[in-house]
Formats: C-alpha cells, structure tokens, sequence
C-alpha cells in the first residue's frame, strides 16, 4: 500500500563495479583520503618488493657469482644452496633424514592435538610415543642408528622441540600454578604466587642465561645437566608462569554460580575443577593464550644467547661464508616465512576454535 | 514412625563481619516435610538454607542433616551434600555441558553410577519435568523457564534426601513461572523429599507447604501451617510483609 516507496532514481554509483568501489573505498572525503593513501604506499612498496624477490631475483647460481653481479634482486641460491644447514643445523649431513621425520613427528602431534576428538586422556600415551619417538631419531644410538650428541642440533627441529615441548609442558603446569595461586591454604598460595611473580620480573633473555651460567654452579661437583635440556626448562618455567596468569583470568571470570553449583551436586575438588570450572575458564582464555603461545614461540629464537643452533642461529650460520657474506636479508626472509607459517596457522586455529565453540553451544 | 529429623538447626549463629546474620537459629524437619520460607530482602533467607549444605559456614550452633553434623570435614560435608540437593534462582547450569551431560555429571563421578544407567536415569527426570526433547540441547538454547526445570531435574538425578530451593521463580518472566511451579507441585505432592523452598509465591505455598516460615533480620519470627499463617498472623512484622506482597 502506502509502504511502497518509489525507488530513488538509477545512477552508475547504485550497482555493479563502480557501484561497490565508490561505497567501500570513497563514500567520505575521509575514506577517499585513507584509500589515496593506502593505494600510494602500495605502489611505492609492492612493484620494489616484487621486483626485488622474483623479478631480479637469482634462483640458480652456479656459486655466487650471480649473485654478486646483481644489486638489486633477492639471492634465492643462498637458500638453494644452504637450506639444510638453515633447517637442521649442524646435524650430520647424510643423517638428515632423521630431523626430517622428527618435523613430520612434531606436525603429527600437533595436528592430533589440536583436534577436539583427542582431547582426553589419550593424549598422555600419544605424546609418550612421540617424544620417545623423537629422542630416539635425534640422539640415535639405538636401532643401529649412529649417535648425534645434542650440541650438533639445530634448526627448524630445535626450535620446534623448545617451542612445542616448551608449551606442552608448561601448560599443565601453568594450569597448577593458576589454582594454587587461588588456592585457601596460605602455604600453596604464597608458592605460586612468589614463582610467578619472580619469574614475570625477569626477560627470558636473563633467565636462559642463568640457566645456562648460573645454574651449573649451584649443582655439586661432578653433575652437569645439559645445555638443551637447561634451556627447555628455562622455557618451560618462564611459559607456565605466563600462562598461568592467563588461565587465571579465566578463572576469575567464572561464575561463583558455577562454583556453587557443582558443589552442591556433591563433586570432589578436583571434580568440579576438571569438569566444571577449567573446561568454562579455558575456553575464555583460547585468544590471549594462543597469543602468549605465539610470543613464546617466537621467544624461542633468544637460544642464540647460549649458543643453540635454532632456526634463527641456524639461518645466520648460513651467510657467515664469506662467498655468500651480504645474503643476510634472503636467510632472514627465508625463516620469517617459516615462523610466519607456524603463528598463521596457530592464530586460524584458535579463531577456528572460538567459532566452533559458539556453534555448537548457542543456536 | 517418628524416627529423627531429617535437618535440625540448633542455635545456629552467622556473621559477615560485624553484620549478624543469623541470630540462633532453631529449626527442625521432619523426613518428608515440605517447608516454605518467605521474608523481606535482605532478612537472611537464602544465607539459612545454604548454611544447610555448607554453602556457606555458620559459626556457631549446629546443624545435623540426616544424623551427619556439619563440620569442618570435607568428606562428611561431601557426604551430605550428595543427598541435598539444590536449585538456584539463576539456574547455574553448566553452559559447556549438554542437559543430557548436565543431568549425568554428578550421578557417574560421584554416585559411580554406569553411564547407561545414569542416562536412562536422567531422561526419565526429564520426562517428569516434561522436556525429554532438549536433552542434546545446551543450555543457552533453551528458555529460563526449561533451564530451571533442567537444574531442577539434575538435582534430583543424584536421588536426594532433601531439595533446596532459593527462589526458584523469581528470575523467571511472569509467563514462565507457572510450569516451573508445576513441576515443583507435583514434585510435592510425589513425597518422599523433604523441601525447603525460599519463594514469594504465596500460591504455591498454600497448596504445598506444611509448614511456613516468616524471616526477618536473621531470625525466624513467626512459624505456622499456612492456613494460620495467612489468615491469622501473629507477629506485626509478619502482617505488614503479607499486607505488602499480597497487595499487588
Ligand atoms: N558474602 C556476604 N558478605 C557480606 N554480607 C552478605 C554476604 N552475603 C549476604 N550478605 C548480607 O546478608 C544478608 C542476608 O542475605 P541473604 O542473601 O541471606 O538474604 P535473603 O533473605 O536471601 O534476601 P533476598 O530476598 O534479597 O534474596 C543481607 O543483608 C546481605 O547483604
Ligand atoms: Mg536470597
């Protein structure tokens, strides 16, 4: 009847391609400014860029003299050429295949438990055989396999057991220190709250160095704990607190409601804590965990201090070659791709794991 | 058989800080009783009946539930809590859990009840609180009036002595009030539970309660069958409450 407007006059700004651009990119003087702008340092940056890693770029050259002829193109025969040494480090050449199964291993294990059907006790024995699994291919020595102490490590492998193992094992105990932290009896709560406050205070920077100066000290005569394994703690330690201060927001953001219904019904401490309180915190807490765990990830790479060969100590043994010296840039490029892909994925997976949530809960 | 109370409160005291309040309170149930509790905001109503399943700790007097007396003993606490069950006036059901999961959580990990078992359990409450459909709904699917009836059927999936109720209706809109009533009524009228129930339906009362009682700054003032109690009120304060809630 009366509702029925008549439609305001067809201009070329109403539909289509001209249509959108206008609406999205210049409806405001404003938006018009920012799009000028964007769209001005894309083509003072992209053509550059592009230019510089494909178009002059050198893919194939026999040794460097290639490279050396040209200024102005990335110099992908570096990673050609050095990409093992990039990847697995100092790792015995003709053994390389072993480090190479260890990353496949760590994708396994990851993708198993980043995936909700696994999320149960299963995961204990799963991450067992992994990390047996693991040892045994690093180390060797058994299975006629040869021995490869851990100081010849490195790498992508590396830096995937110190992060990835890094995590796994902070996580549960972060979980402890976040309820002892909120515990009622003043011994549990003094504890946690002194480690997590001490270790907070300090950069990981000055805690792998203690672990790796200081802490020999402190032990008696004649026991040496490893380097690696030095560092792993360090890692460990200074993740959980984190991490625990993370779960603890969740936790308080958690109902007394919840708290008092479970115990109502009868259910233990740990009872209510497992199925109740946790299962409720720890979906709160999926983005600023999943962030620290990408921080920490990344955090990884200040091994180099103590003289690891990581992925990132790896990748600059790789130009120190005076043939190769001024490819610093493409070995950089090169793992920047590599940590870029681990943190993509880790950030799709947590974004993957709030909507599935919410489906599944609200509708 | 008049064997012992199933509750019995004996002077009980309870402070937050300086602020009294419970003032000794004295109170026994009898096995099968149906208690309604009513008073002004604020007059100690819910802080009573919670003190029954240590929800909150009083600190002096003493409170016996089915011959078990509460005390700083986690495990007797446990113990009774098991067979108290209760339902809270903003549900506090278990967002995570599906009803059916919900309904089954306490009976298999603390009743060790077999899953099958527990589950058949489950959905024959659901039936009785007439809402079998939801149970592989969560509960933010479902309106307030089902989630109460859900909280109220997953008390009593552990087969409990005693039913607390605080305020079950009051966070509910208007058109749902009456099939959580229903329930409730029903429940009643089964036997067998003995229920303490915190509620401003004064209809329900009536129909239900063997006894009233009337609350008012941490004491029970006035106690009596509901006939007498709204028809005959004794205590001043007890006139001016009913005159004030059965105005409107
Ligand atoms: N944790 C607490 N700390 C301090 N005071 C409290 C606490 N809990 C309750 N109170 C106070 O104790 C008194 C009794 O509270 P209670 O919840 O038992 O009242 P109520 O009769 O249930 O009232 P309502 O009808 O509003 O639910 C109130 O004055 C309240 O402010
Ligand atoms: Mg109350």
């Amino acid at each position: 009847m009366a509702a029925v407007t008549a439609r305001a006059p067809k201009s070329m700004f109403d539909s289509g391609l001209p249509g959108w651009i206008y609406r999205r990119l210049f409806s405001s003087p404003s938006n018009a400014l920012i799009t000028i702008l964007l769209v001005w340092l894309a083509l003072m940056t992209v053509p550059a860029a592009f230019d510089w890693l494909v178009i002059s770029s050198v893919f194939d050259a026999e040794g460097t003299r290639a490279c050396r002829a040209i200024d102005n193109g990335a110099c992908w025969a570096l990673i050609l050429e050095k990409h093992r040494l990039i990847l697995f480090g100092l790792y015995p050449y003709d053994q390389q295949w072993r480090p190479s199964i260890v990353v496949g291993l760590f994708l396994v294990l990851i993708g198993v438990s980043c995936s909700r059907r696994f999320w149960n006790l299963s995961l204990v024995p799963i991450w067992i055989v992994g990390i047996v699994a693991i040892a045994g291919l690093m180390w060797g020595g058994v299975l006629g396999l040869t021995f490869v102490p851990n100081e010849r490590w490195g790498g992508l492998p590396l830096t995937l057991i110190l992060s990835v193992f890094g995590m796994a094992f902070a996580f549960p105990l972060a979980i402890l220190l976040a309820l002892g932290r909120r515990s009622d009896l003043p011994i549990i709560k003094t504890i946690c709250v002194t480690y997590i406050e001490l270790i907070r205070g300090v950069p990981l920077i000055s805690l792998l160095f203690m672990a790796s100066v200081m802490f020999p000290l402190f032990l008696p005569e004649g026991m040496s704990i490893d380097k690696l394994l030095r560092a792993q703690i360090a890692i460990i330690m200074f993740a959980a607190a984190y991490q625990a201060e993370v779960i603890r927001g969740g936790l308080q953001a958690i109902s007394k409601g919840q708290y008092e219904a479970a115990e109502a019904l009868g259910l233990g401490y740990w009872q209510k804590t497992g199925f109740v309180i946790l299962p409720q915190a720890l979906r709160i807490v999926i983005p600023p965990m999943v962030n620290s765990l990408i921080a920490l990830f990344k955090d990884t790479s200040l091994v180099v201090i103590i003289g690891l060969y990581d992925l990132m100590n790896a990748a600059k043994a790789s130009f120190v070659d005076p043939a190769w010296r001024g490819a610093s840039l493409e070995a950089y490029v090169f793992i920047g791709a590599i940590y870029f892909l681990f943190c993509f994925f880790m950030s799709k997976y947590s974004q993957a794991l709030e909507a599935g949530f919410a489906r599944a809960e609200k509708r | 058989m008049a064997g012992q109370p199933m509750i019995e409160m004996t002077n009980v005291n309870k402070w937050y800080g300086d602020f009294h309040v419970l003032t000794d309170i004295n109170l026994k149930v009898e096995k099968g009783e149906r208690i309604v509790i009513c008073g002004p905001s604020g007059s100690g109503k819910s802080t009573m009946i919670r003190c029954i399943n240590r929800l909150e700790e009083h600190q002096s007097g003493s409170i016996v539930v089915d011959g078990v007396e509460l005390a700083n003993d986690v495990k007797k606490i446990e113990a009774i809590r098991r067979d108290v069950g209760m339902v809270f006036q903003h549900f506090n059901l278990f967002p995570h859990l599906t009803v059916m999961e919900n309904l089954t959580l306490a009976p298999i990990w603390v009743r060790k009840t077999p899953k099958a078992e527990a589950e058949a359990n489950a959905m024959k409450y659901l039936e009785r609180v007439r809402i079998p459909e939801q149970a592989q709904k969560y509960p933010g699917q479902l309106s307030g009036g089902q989630q109460q009836r859900v909280a109220i059927a997953r008390a009593l999936c552990m087969n409990p002595k005693v039913m607390l109720f605080d305020e079950p209706t009051s966070a509910l809109d208007p058109e749902m009030v009456k099939e959580v009533l229903d329930v409730m009524v029903t429940l009643a009228q089964e036997g067998g539970v003995t229920m303490l129930c915190v509620t401003h339906e004064m209809g329900f009362a009536r129909s239900v309660a063997n006894r009233v009682l009337f609350m008012d700054r941490g004491q029970i003032v006035e106690e009596n069958t509901p006939e007498e109690f709204f028809h005959n009120p004794q205590n001043a304060r007890t006139k001016l409450f009913l005159s004030q809630i059965l105005a409107h």
